[in-house]
């Protein structure tokens, strides 16, 4: 069966190695990795095994020591700081473990900081948020400031943020490692509403839980892809 | 791109009132530094008006000689009685400045002191002996009436204008034109004309020429004599003329004029050499020249400028560093906002913007504060010490730009370490 969707994100046999003194710690050491449009895939393995490189480099924070990370089909690996704020600004949507709003911006100011920084502000950025806000339940809640919210309507906030700039992928690092299960789970319904919508989305998790929602679970071992998991079969593909 | 610097300075306000006492203490250096800057200049610019307006009011293309009684020795007080103590000015030497500046206009002034009086209105005035040019080198206007004419003069006619302060405390009523009014015991003289109010000193005396009755010199000689008596000495001083003003025709001419006047009517250091002017008593003579002053006063302002610039200077540079200080502070603090900005798209230049912009506001608000005590400060000087001051529009702008740079610039490094954060790092920050 072939798959005509688009592939959005693309790992051609990542490295990533930091320089300590005379070790060499090979972060990541030749991942591959294709995300298509529409795609929900998770992202585990032990600690140390590469989780948050991987992540840093995916959401453009970082650049591959070697190899080549292809975003939209453009090589994106060798850009300077600038280009790679652009990328991050125009194509990704971050949501962090810790929500990361700010705190003394209200939450319309929040959802609109990624268009501030495209000259975007205006009536119509103004409108988004206030669609988005509806979208994710927190209509009404725009001049609050985060910490008049719950953490599970923060993250929302977050999620909402994250779409703005109509990104080409979803971004999470470990969404709901600070909330309790209740919370956990509207938030994992959420996104896989927005997944439902069309929305691609790329997780980073300890958690099996939270794993299992998404379509396939890539689990990373010493810098390596050990395998990929499909999880709607429930059973692993070598890699 | 103005919407978005309006925004930037708005939520950079925000940030800064996060940390309200923090924010408020930081500006303090700025504050005071701006105030006392501008409350400085406001002291400075208004005795230096003053002075200025003083000179200006002498006249500055003018050169003014003054008889000065010379400091009395021990044996002519001790000889006092009925001696006659003279000294000063010589008609004759009117006439030969005239000679030696052709282009100059030479007024000759007496001034003797007399009660004058009118009905039951008695004011202790000086009534001064002069001719037709003092009104145009003294720059004063006829209100009413006429002035001095030559025929007055030449006619020793007993004619007289009044001051307008004199004119009112005699007249208070009445218009004094074509009255007569009695000076001492016996001279009567026909009033043609008031002035227009001056409110300027005339001379060292410190009485104005409002307050002075004005006849011609003729008159004054024939009517009064050369020899007065000094009422508060009790003794006889004989002066022919108290002062002598010389109006150049342009301020070029003043410097070599008042050389010439110096050599001619000051004693010189070494006799041999120039010899002294034989009928002119050494040290009774007074040289006064405006445009002197006047260039004096400029050059002492611009040292006491420099002087102000200094201290300004080191006051605003303490305040910088506390606004480096503090943002410092900031940057750290915000650490992970860095991190998130960068992460939802900023660049670095929009990081330094956003910090540099956070900076300025900081400054400003202290220079706006500073700016309203220093307009504050002034005005109470000017209050409680008598002191003129006077506030300029652009030392106040000046003062307030100053205090706004300076948050940018000591903003500068602050704003570059925090652009220049590695994002990955910034967002682990706790
Ligand atoms: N900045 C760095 N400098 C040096 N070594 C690093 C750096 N960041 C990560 N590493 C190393 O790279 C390897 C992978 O680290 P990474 O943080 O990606 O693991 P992880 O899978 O996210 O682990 P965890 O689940 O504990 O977060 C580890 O051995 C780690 O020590
Ligand atoms: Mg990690």
């Amino acid at each position: 069966m072939t798959d005509s969707r688009p592939v959005i994100a693309e790992f051609v046999d990542v490295h990533r190695h930091y320089v300590m003194g005379d070790n060499v710690v090979k972060a990541l050491a030749g991942v591959s990795v294709q995300v298509k449009k529409g795609d929900y895939l998770a992202i585990m393995g032990r600690s140390g095994s590469g989780k948050s490189t991987m992540l840093n480099i995916l959401g453009c924070l970082d650049r591959p020591t070697q190899g080549a990370y292809l975003v939209g089909g453009r090589d994106v690996s060798r850009l300077s700081d600038d280009a790679l704020s652009e990328v991050r600004g125009h194509e990704i949507g971050f949501i962090f473990q810790s929500f990361n709003l700010i705190p003394q911006l209200t939450v319309l100011e929040n959802l609109e900081v990624p268009l501030f920084y495209q000259g975007r502000i205006g009536p119509e950025s103004r409108a988004k948020a206030e669609h988005l806000a509806t979208r994710v339940g927190l209509a009404g809640r725009l001049d609050h400031k985060p910490m008049e919210l719950s953490g599970g309507q923060q993250q929302r906030v977050a999620i909402a943020r994250a779409l703005m700039n109509d990104p080409l992928f979803l971004l999470a690092d470990e969404a709901t490692g600070n909330l309790d299960s209740n919370t956990e789970r509207e938030i994992l319904d959420l996104l896989d509403e927005l997944r439902a919508e069309g929305v691609t989305i790329v997780i980073v998790t300890h958690n099996a839980k939270v794993a299992e929602r998404a379509d396939r679970t890539l689990w990373l071992k010493d810098g390596t892809v050990e395998c990929f998991v499909d999880n709607r079969k429930t059973q692993a593909v070598p890699s | 791109m103005i919407g978005d610097l309006g925004r930037t300075i708005r939520l950079g306000l925000k940030s800064l009132l996060l940390h309200k006492l923090r924010s408020s203490l930081t500006t303090a250096g700025i504050l005071f530094g701006v105030a006392s800057v501008i409350a400085m200049l406001a002291v400075g610019e208004g005795a230096s008006q003053d002075a200025l307006m003083r000179f200006r009011d002498m006249g500055v293309t003018n050169v003014l000689i003054r008889s000065k009684k010379p400091e009395e020795t021990q044996q002519s007080s001790s000889s006092s009685g009925m001696s006659i103590l003279g000294y000063g000015l010589f008609y004759k030497e009117a006439d030969r400045i005239a000679d030696a500046l052709p282009s100059a206009t030479v007024v000759r002034v007496r001034e003797v002191q007399r009660g004058l009086m009118r009905s039951e209105n008695w004011v202790s005035s000086i009534v001064i002996g002069t001719e037709p040019a003092f009104l145009p080198v003294t720059n004063m206007q006829i209100a009413e009436g006429r002035w001095l004419t030559d025929l007055d003069l030449s006619r020793q006619a007993n004619v007289c204008v009044l001051g307008a302060s004199l004119a009112r405390a005699l007249f208070p009523l009445e218009n004094p034109i074509d009255q007569t009014v009695l000076a001492g015991t016996e001279d009567r003289f026909r009033i043609i004309g008031v002035l227009e109010y001056q409110g300027r000193a005339a001379g060292a005396s410190g009485t104005t020429y409002d307050e002075c009755a004005f006849v011609p010199m003729t008159s004054s000689r024939r009517r009064f004599g050369d020899t007065v008596r000094n009422l508060s000495t009790n003794r006889f001083e004989a002066v022919e003329l108290h002062e002598i003003k010389v109006r150049l025709e342009t301020s070029e001419e003043v410097e070599s004029a008042a050389a010439v006047l110096r050599d001619m009517l000051l004693p010189k250091s070494d006799p041999a050499i120039g010899g002294m002017a034989p009928h002119v008593k050494a040290g009774d003579v007074e040289i006064t020249v405006p445009l002197e002053l006047l260039k004096q006063e400029e050059a002492s302002k611009r040292m006491f400028n420099i002087v102000l610039a200094v201290i300004a200077s080191i006051s605003l540079l303490v305040g910088g560093i506390g606004i480096m200080n503090v943002m410092l502070a900031t940057v750290t603090e915000r650490t992970r906002e860095i991190g998130i900005r960068r992460a939802l798209g900023a660049k670095k230049k929009h990081i330094i913007q956003q910090f540099l912009v956070e900076a300025g506001v900081l400054s400003a608000l202290g220079g706006l504060v500073g700016v309203g005590l220093g307009l504050l400060i002034p005005d109470l000087i000017t209050r409680f010490f008598d002191q003129r001051t006077d506030v300029l529009p652009q030392h106040v702008l000046l003062a307030f730009g100053i205090s706004a740079a300076v948050g940018v610039v000591f903003g500068i490094y602050p704003a570059w370490r925090a652009a220049n954060m590695d994002p990955v790092e910034a967002l682990r920050h706790e």
